[in-house]
Parts: C-alpha cells; sequence; structure tokens
C-alpha cells in the first residue's frame, strides 16, 4: 500500500443510521442529487460518487442506513459485507445529534470492523434548536477516533469532517467493547484459531458472530467447531447473543450519557403535538383527507391558468412558424410533419403536462421533507395487515407516485421476501408521475365543468380507487399465490424536520417535472416518426396504422375503449407519459388536423373522433391499472430474477383495468349512458 | 399480568423497563437493534388510529411495532 498511486483513488464509505441526514451528507460531499427523504430506508442500494478534496480524488460509498451491522435485513448485509470486504480506506459513520445513543451503538460496531473510521455528528443545528449539547472531544477521546460536528443541510462543518476522512489511520488502534465475562473468555479461545482461518475479517467481530451461531463454519475448521460446541454447553448461542447485544446497547448508553447534555429524548414537544394532529385517532384520516385534496385541488386551480396561457402562447408561436415555413415555401410534407405533427403534438404535451405536474411534485416532496409519509404509513398499517402486507408498503406505495420503478426497488425495505413480492407485484397499481397529468388532462376536458373542488374530488377518487385495488390485489396474492402469515416489523417514525422550501422547488421542478417532461418529449419525437411511418405505409391501400387500430378495435370496443387508444397504451410501452402525445399523433395523422387554439381544441379533437366522458373514464382506470412501463418491468425483472413473476406483475394490472372497464363500458350501455 | 407484563399492554403514556424478550430468530435481533434490551426504558406514545400498530419511544426514537410483536416483548411497569 503506501506510495503507489491507484488509478481509482481511495475509497471512503459512508454509514449511518436510516434518516440521519447521509444522503444529504453524501450529496454535499459529491455534488450530486440523490433523492432525500425523510424516512428510513430511502437509500437501498450502495451509491457512488467522487469527491475531490486538496486536490486529491476520492470514491465515496453510500452505504444503505443501517440500525445495526448484526441483522439480516438487505440493507444491512450489504452495509456489513462492503465493510468486511476492507475496500473501503476509511468509514465515515452518520450520527443524529438529537439520537446520538442509537448511532453510537452502530459506531461501536463499525470499530469493531475497522478502526479507520470518523463518527459524524450531524444535524447539529437541529441539536441545538432543542437543546441538545454534544461533547465532541470528549466523545473523540472515548471512542478513539476523530468525531466532526456536522451540519450537512447547510454545509457547515464538512470540510472538517474530509479532513479527518483523508487522515493518515495506519496507527490508529482499535477500541473494543469489553463484554462480560462469559463472552470474552470464549472469545479468547477462540480468537487465536479464528484468525488462522480468515485473515480477511477481523478475528474478534468473527468470533462474535461464531459465538452467536449466526455463521456458519466448515467442517474442516474442526478445533473451531469443537470449542464452539463446548460453549454453547454452558450458553445457548441466543444468550451469547442477548450478553453482547446488551453489552453493546448499555456501552452505547453510557457513552451518550457522558457525552450529551440538555434534552436528551430526540422526540421534542413539537413532534408530539404534531403526531397528535397526524396519528391522533380522530384527526389522522380527516387530516390526511384534507391533505390530499388540497394538494389536488390547487394542482388543478393552480393548472389552469399557466395551461392556458402556455397553449394561447404555443398557438402564437405555431402560427408565426407556419408563416415563416411559408416564406421558405417548404414542401407540404415538411410542414406536416414538423409542424402538424411534432410542434402541435409537443406544445400539447408541454401545456397540458407541465403546470400540474410543476405544483403537483414540490408539494408532495414537501410533505415527504417534512417526515409525513411514516405516519401515513403507520396510520394504514392496520388496512396492509389485514391484507396480508406489510405497513411498509404504504411508503413504497407512495414512492410509486413519483416513479413504478423507484417503487419497486424501494420494495427492498420490505424483510419477508413473500411481502416483498406483493408489494413488488402491485406498485404499478399507483399511478406515476407519468400517468397522473394524462388523469389530470382527462378530468378537466371531461369532468371540467363542475370547477376545480369537483375535480380534485374526482382525482381523488380515482387514487382511492388505486389504493382500493392494491389492497384488494395484496389480499388476493397473500390468498393464493403467496399465502402466508404476516410477519413481523418495525417502523421508525422519524422526527419531524422543516422542510427546505428552495431546495424542494428546485428539486421536484428539476429532477422531477423537467426530467418527466423530457423524457416524454425526447420519445415523443422518435414515436412521432414510426407513428408517421405506420400512417404512411400501405398495405392493400390501407394504411399500417388504420389495419393495426382496426385489429384491436372490436376488443378495445368491450372495454370503452377504441382501436387507438389501445395501441397508444400499446405503443407507450417506454413511458406511461407518452399515451397522451402518442394519441393526439394517432388522431391526427388520421386526418382530423385541429388548429391549436387552446384547451378545448383537444376536447373537440378527442370529440371528433367519438370520446364520450365514458370513453375518458374507461381510459382513466385503464391508466391506472395497466402493464407497467418497460422501465418498471426491467427493474421487476431484475429484482425478482423471474421472468415467470415479471410476466405475471403485467399480467396482474392488466386483468384489474380490463375487468373494471368492460364493467363500467357494460354498465354505460346497458343503462344507455355516454 | 400479576408481576411482568408485555408492551403491547402498555396504555398512552405508560413507561415500563423491558424486562427480556420472547422473540426468536430475526425479530429478537431486530428489536434488540432498536433498543429492546434487558433494562432499556420504553415508553407508550399511543395507538394508531385504527388501534394497531403503536408507536413506542426507546432511546431517543419513535419505533412503530403491531400488537403481535409488542406482546413479545416483556416489561415490567414504572
Amino acid at each position: 500500500m503506501g506510495n503507489s498511486i491507484e488509478p481509482e483513488g481511495r475509497t471512503i464509505a459512508l454509514a449511518g443510521n436510516p434518516n440521519v441526514g447521509k444522503s444529504t451528507v453524501f450529496n454535499a460531499l459529491t455534488g450530486l442529487r440523490q433523492h432525500t427523504g425523510n424516512w428510513a430506508g430511502k437509500t437501498v442500494t450502495n451509491a457512488q460518487g467522487r469527491c475531490k478534496f486538496e486536490g486529491e480524488e476520492y470514491r465515496l460509498m453510500d452505504l444503505p442506513g443501517c440500525v445495526s451491522l448484526l441483522s439480516s435485513t438487505a440493507e444491512e448485509r450489504a452495509a456489513r459485507e462492503f465493510l468486511c470486504s476492507g475496500e473501503a480506506d476509511s468509514v465515515i459513520v452518520v450520527c443524529d445529534a438529537t439520537c446520538l445513543e442509537r448511532g453510537l451503538s452502530l459506531v461501536l460496531q463499525v470499530l469493531e470492523i475497522t478502526p479507520k473510521a470518523v463518527v459524524c455528528v450531524n444535524l447539529l443545528d437541529e441539536a441545538k434548536r432543542k437543546g441538545v449539547w454534544v461533547d465532541l472531544e470528549k466523545l473523540s477521546g472515548l471512542l478513539g477516533v476523530p468525531v466532526v460536528g456536522c451540519a450537512a443541510r447547510s454545509g457547515k462543518g464538512l470540510s472538517r469532517l474530509m479532513a479527518a476522512a483523508t487522515e493518515e489511520t495506519e496507527e490508529r488502534e482499535a477500541r473494543y467493547i469489553p463484554y462480560p465475562q462469559p463472552v470474552e473468555g470464549a472469545l479468547d479461545r477462540l480468537q487465536p484459531l479464528v484468525s488462522r482461518w480468515r485473515t480477511d475479517v477481523p478475528a474478534r467481530w468473527l468470533s462474535l458472530r461464531l459465538l452467536e451461531g449466526e455463521q456458519p463454519v466448515p467442517e474442516e475448521e474442526r478445533g473451531i467447531l469443537e470449542i464452539l460446541e463446548e460453549l454453547w454447553q454452558e450458553q445457548s448461542p441466543q444468550e451469547f447473543s442477548d450478553a453482547i447485544a446488551g453489552a453493546l446497547a448499555d456501552h452505547a448508553r453510557e457513552l451518550a450519557r457522558r457525552t450529551v447534555t440538555g434534552l436528551e429524548r430526540g422526540y421534542s414537544p413539537r413532534d408530539r403535538r404534531l403526531d397528535r394532529l397526524f396519528t391522533g385517532k380522530w384527526t389522522a384520516f380527516p387530516v390526511m383527507a384534507l391533505l390530499l385534496l388540497g394538494i389536488l385541488w390547487l394542482t388543478m386551480v393552480g393548472a389552469n391558468v399557466p395551461s392556458q396561457l402556455l397553449s394561447q402562447g404555443f398557438s402564437w408561436v405555431g402560427a408565426w412558424l407556419r408563416e415563416l415555413f411559408a416564406l421558405w415555401s417548404a414542401p407540404a410534407w415538411v410542414t406536416g410533419v414538423v409542424l402538424d405533427g411534432a410542434y402541435t403534438t409537443l406544445s400539447w404535451v408541454v401545456a397540458v403536462m407541465l403546470p400540474p405536474m410543476a405544483i403537483f411534485f414540490p408539494l408532495f416532496t414537501l410533505l415527504e421533507d417534512l417526515g409525513y409519509l411514516p405516519r401515513v404509513a403507520y396510520n394504514l398499517d392496520r388496512c396492509f395487515q389485514s391484507c396480508g402486507a406489510c405497513g411498509k408498503q404504504a411508503l413504497t406505495t407512495c414512492m410509486g407516485f413519483g416513479c413504478n420503478a423507484a417503487g419497486v426497488v424501494g420494495c427492498r425495505i420490505i424483510d419477508s421476501p413473500r411481502e416483498r413480492l406483493i408489494a413488488l407485484l402491485t406498485n404499478s397499481f399507483t399511478p406515476c408521475n407519468g400517468r397522473l397529468p394524462l388523469l389530470i388532462t382527462m378530468i378537466a376536458l371531461f369532468f371540467g365543468a363542475a370547477g376545480g373542488g369537483v375535480e380534485a374530488l374526482f382525482l381523488a377518487g380515482l387514487l382511492l380507487l388505486s389504493f382500493a385495488m392494491t389492497l384488494a390485489a395484496s389480499r388476493l396474492l397473500s390468498q393464493t399465490l403467496l399465502r402466508g402469515m404476516p410477519s413481523s416489523f418495525a417502523l421508525e417514525l422519524p422526527p419531524y424536520r422543516r422542510p427546505q422550501v428552495g431546495k424542494v422547488l428546485a428539486r421536484s421542478v428539476l429532477d422531477r417535472t423537467l426530467y418527466v417532461l423530457g423524457r416524454a418529449a425526447a420519445v415523443a419525437a422518435p414515436a412521432g416518426v414510426v407513428i408517421w411511418c405506420l400512417g404512411n405505409l400501405t398495405w392493400n391501400g390501407v394504411s399500417l396504422l388504420t389495419w393495426c387500430a382496426g385489429g384491436l378495435d372490436p376488443f378495445a370496443r368491450l372495454l370503452g375503449l377504441d382501436g387507438v387508444i389501445l395501441l397508444a397504451f400499446l405503443l407507450a410501452l417506454p413511458a406511461n407519459e407518452l399515451v397522451l402525445p402518442l394519441l393526439l399523433m394517432i388522431y391526427l395523422s388520421q386526418g382530423a388536423l385541429v388548429e391549436m387554439s387552446d384547451l378545448s381544441a383537444l376536447g373537440t379533437l378527442l370529440g371528433e373522433n367519438g370520446w364520450t366522458w365514458v370513453t375518458a373514464l374507461c381510459v382513466m382506470v385503464f391508466s391506472l391499472f395497466h402493464w407497467p412501463c418497460s422501465t418498471t418491468c426491467w427493474t421487476i425483472w431484475k429484482e425478482t430474477k423471474s421472468l415467470g413473476w415479471t410476466v405475471f406483475s403485467c399480467l396482474l394490472p392488466t386483468a384489474f383495468g380490463m375487468v373494471l372497464c368492460f364493467l363500467i363500458a357494460s354498465a354505460a350501455r346497458v343503462f344507455g349512458l355516454g | 399480568m400479576e408481576e411482568g407484563t408485555s408492551l403491547d399492554q402498555l396504555r398512552a403514556g405508560g413507561r415500563a423497563l423491558v424486562e427480556e424478550l420472547s422473540a426468536q430468530g430475526p425479530m429478537r435481533r431486530r428489536l434488540q437493534d432498536l433498543g429492546f434490551v434487558t433494562g432499556a426504558q420504553v415508553s407508550c406514545l399511543g395507538n394508531s388510529p385504527l388501534g394497531d400498530p403503536s408507536a413506542y419511544s426507546v432511546r431517543g426514537a419513535v419505533v412503530a411495532l403491531r400488537r403481535r410483536d409488542a406482546r413479545l416483548v416483556k416489561v415490567r411497569p414504572l
């Protein structure tokens, strides 16, 4: 080691309890924008980034948040394996200053694996507000490693943290936790043999795991096995395990007692008051409903005016472009493809999708930042429990609002494989980013006469339907294919944090809104070419597009849709955002050219193609329940490693959607509605 | 309920000391990691609006446990 310059640079790992601002530290150091949220389990995979400090480049690994390194949950195993691999040249353990005891218990476990650690006491600003004071110097003395105070959200203390993390650590002695006599005695006997067996893992640490009976020993290591058997005759592995866990907790408590002063309980009176409001017996559900309705109402009403302004602006520019094209005497097909196809469709997409997204996502992110989502999971757990599912599924469902692929990855926070699979398979029942704008547009066009309040109620109703179907599907799965008892679970309720309004705005507009819009626009253009080709290539005198749509039509009619709509859903497999633009392109390519003047023109176009409110309703329901987009399918395949489950995850929501649409369409036919 | 009782019996606002865990395997570990070790002080903050799970404060953090899991933590009320 030492003087050879490695091309990779040194590696620094970031470990810490969930929800202590680890991702914030990571983002601040690397300049990356990994999504942070106020709930446990936000980071489920090892994220990597690079950062420069004093002219040198470092690789930064953000390990998943974990309460300890001893359990068998996915996050903790990933973190433990990385730390044991010795790949990290130093480890930063991030702790929450307002809740230091918990963090220290992890620090002690990390120190058992490696002495090359730095403790980052984060959220000092929050601690100060709560009247908590941490004696960093004393803590550093007691632990034998550097301790740096930080307020990562405002960037305070980060350069000192990097300085400590890049310090030379070769000389450092690990300071071990003293265990009660039976454990120490056993360690004395085990350690010499263990250190001969494996040199890649610290012997003391591995011996402890062996005592707990958690680590298998190969048959060749007869010496170790014999000692273990002897030891276990006096004390069971569980007794050893209890003694170790107890000593760790005691030691952490003692450290915290000696270094933390002030209001030590991280849960402040303000948090209690908020909890009484958000999770109280009589207030929880009304507040939840009001928040949901409020957000939806603001989205619908707020989006109206900018949508109109945008579409007027676009039509003005369109007219100007048309004159320009005429001036250059461009061929008719160029004007057709560029102006009537691409420009019109794109401008509709932007006018219709941008304003609602720019309002909805910041609002949603604010709630996320505040720490409200875990409370939602807490309130709704009973529903999931009675469906044989995990309460954390409420969290992955909420993540699904952002992106189903993210929600599917997020399902890793659920420990039980059975419950994880349920959450994974039902995630696409939640309308994501890409589907919400379609719902909002449909409501505005076909049910908009009643005003913003009713529109919001309508959308809330649809979301309730998607939630009910999520529960129904979960229940169905846990009673048929994925039978089993609900497993145990422990959900952490983090302290509330004041949302960073400015950052939230920037992040949700840049990261979510523009991303979705960009994806829609980027894929819409090539899709436009495909559609143009399909519309212009003919077979037996009929365009391929008409062939396809015509072929799908009889079946689609059964579902209250038409062939074009079903074709649009099929072609929108790469991204759900595409359904609306594809619909428009197909209808436009069939000749019904409409001048873009305002939003009502969109309604006119759809009306000319035979849409009624029943069609719109079926489109919305089908949009809620159909196959997931290709990104989500790919993610499901990666997560399950099973083609069968991936196919099933497409069939399940599609079956729900088809049945529901069929029922709606049939009812409308019977009662002569629409 | 003569001498010891279990965590699920704790009413909102009640405080208790953890005596032992009757949970086995991964859940035992999990509970220990969260701070439910012998001698730790816990308090019940309340139930979720549908009655289950309940929120407990342990080691300065708040953890929600379902009733059937809380039953596995034997406590002595204070």
